[in-house]
């Protein structure tokens, strides 16, 4: 996986001459939540969630659809807010603290990628767009429109572009789940990268079991909008498909099939 | 890079060879020609100055009676006099500034209260309802009123102009920024842009293409009503020109006026295309090769 952080590496190595991707202070952001509740009208979408996540900790949250977990995502964003309860970020109210990379890139199509990369960033700290690109491998597309990416490499903008500001958390709302198997699994392994090397603390919302063992330090199944499973995985990195794994996907789908068969 | 060039010459050179070298003779020749004018963009003057033999001929041998259709010939004879004596070229001056100040002003309101319209849910609830009645009334109504308000000066032209050109981009601005995707607005907003940079970077560019052909179809509403305006009242611009050469019975000054009104059209349009060409090379309908 380090061969594919590299490829961005071309002619000469711009990482030297802009600002390093992670200051030194930079450390995860914790998340507290305490009896948050969240309806769509009459609906319960979310139903008493307790939950603490540590400084740093890689959560994924997987669910069937319309259990609440892309609601959970979006409270933690600040998009929706809580009926009920409270979110709690801890002391950061900087506003690069966090970011969120979502489903559909949702790059400007009127902004080439590397001025996509450095949305909302002072003109002053541009060199981190720049080094945000390069760890992406994409350091080469830099003054290319987005409408002539392929969907893997629009999305790896917008993870450059969560990145480039350095923040604590960063939520991840199914950013994978438009991509093919192969560009899926590339897009896997960079994620994880990028989170070992820079610290921060991050929460992935996905449907894909397999993901979530590969990546998970801790996963939390979202059962008709409360918490059905919280289980931590305590497997060497980077992990490769093989028995243990296989395990904790069994253990998730087991969890999954169960509770879809109790409903039905 | 010696290389690439290489590359490309030799991705040219296949036409080129089959130019030279025609299987047959006939067939060879048909392919020359044909990419000779496919270069020189002859296929598209092919009609217009075969209509315009016709019509020299037709005037000429006195089918078509002159007073009724003056010749090709002598509109551009009226052409050159009335530029020589300073006339047409000052006509045209006129127009074109009442053109411009009256799209300027109304323009400029237009996409204000489009803008106002668009960001604010106040702005929206106070004036679009009532903007949205007067569209429906056809502003070209509104002359004996206006004739009333300003006479028959500079003042009356410039706003009943302004009044056409208003509501196009008027509702254009207002509906591109209404359109534009929610999911970039709440990126937006966390990457942390807020009031005049979520403005500027997002919400305008995106409203762009919508505010272009407002503006595109104001420009035509600007012509229309000018010339309605010219021709009914005033003593200056191209309008007059026409309806005092028809006193005159000068038709081929009025055959020139009609032109000229094309000319300048096309000219602004053309002028309008080359701006949306290079504020839209984003988009993929103006994608440059």
């Amino acid at each position: 996986m380090a061969s594919l952080v590299r490829t961005g590496v071309t002619f000469f190595d711009r990482s030297m001459e802009t600002a390093p991707l992670r200051p030194v202070s930079s450390a995860g952001l914790p998340v507290r939540l305490q009896k948050v509740a969240k309806f769509y009208g009459s609906r319960n979408v979310l139903r008493d969630i307790d939950l603490t996540i540590e400084p740093g900790q890689f959560v994924v949250i997987i669910g069937r659809s319309g259990s609440g977990k892309s609601t959970l995502l979006r409270l933690l964003a600040g998009l929706e807010t809580a009926d009920a309860g409270d979110v709690n970020l801890g002391e950061d109210a900087s506003p690069g603290r966090l970011r969120v990379m979502f489903q559909d890139g949702r790059l400007l199509p009127w902004r080439r990628v590397i001025d996509n990369v450095a949305l909302g960033l002072p003109k002053a700290e541009r060199g981190r767009a720049e080094a945000a690109l390069q760890a992406v491998g994409l350091a080469d597309r830099a003054h290319e429109w987005p409408r002539v990416l392929s969907g893997g490499q629009k999305q790896r903008v917008a993870l450059a572009r969560a990145l480039a500001a350095n923040p604590r958390l960063i939520l991840l709302d199914e950013p994978l789940g438009a991509l093919d198997a192969l560009t899926r699994l590339d897009m896997q392994g960079l994620i994880e990268d990028l989170w070992r090397q820079s610290g921060f603390t991050a929460v992935l919302v996905t449907h894909d079991v397999a993901e979530a063992a590969l990546l998970a330090d801790r996963i939390l199944l979202i059962e008709d909008g409360g918490i059905a499973l919280d289980l931590r995985v305590d497997l060497p990195r980077p992990r490769r498909a093989g028995p243990a794994v296989a395990e904790i996907e069994a253990q998730i789908l087991d969890r999954l099939l169960g509770g879809g068969r109790r409903a039905a | 890079m010696a290389v690439t060039q290489l590359a490309v010459r030799a991705a040219e050179s296949p036409p080129t060879a089959s130019r030279r070298a025609p299987p047959s003779p006939t067939r060879g020749r048909g392919v020359f020609w044909r990419a000779v004018v496919a270069r020189l963009g002859v296929t598209t003057w092919v009609v217009p100055i075969l209509l315009l033999l016709v019509w020299e001929a037709l005037s000429a041998s006195g089918i078509v009676p002159q007073r009724k259709l003056p010749s090709p010939h002598s509109v551009a004879v009226a052409f050159w006099q009335l530029t020589r004596s300073g006339e047409l070229p000052r006509d045209v001056f006129v127009s074109t500034l009442r053109a411009a100040t009256g799209f300027a002003i109304g323009g400029g309101l237009g996409f204000a209260f489009g803008l106002a319209a668009g960001v604010s849910r106040l702005a929206e609830n106070l004036f679009d309802g009532t903007l949205q009645m007067l569209r429906m009334v056809p502003h070209l109504a509104l002359i004996p009123l206006i004739i009333v308000w300003f006479g028959i000066g500079e003042s009356a032209k410039v706003f009943l102009v302004a009044v056409g050109v208003f509501f196009p981009i008027y509702y254009n601005t207002y509906h591109g920024i209404r359109t534009i995707d929610a999911g970039l607005l709440e990126m937006a907003r966390i990457q942390g842009l807020k009031g005049f940079d979520l403005f500027w970077q997002v919400i305008f560019p995106g409203a762009l293409p919508s505010i272009m052909v407002g503006a595109r179809y104001g420009l035509g509403i600007m012509w229309l009503t000018l010339i309605v305006a010219e021709t009914i009242a005033g003593n200056s611009g191209i309008g007059f020109m026409t309806m005092n050469a028809r006193e005159f019975m000068q038709t081929n000054v009025v055959l020139l006026g009609i032109l000229l009104y094309a000319a300048l059209g096309k000219l602004i349009d053309m002028a309008a295309r080359r701006i949306e060409k290079g504020a839209l090379a984003w988009h993929p309908s103006f994608a440059q090769a």
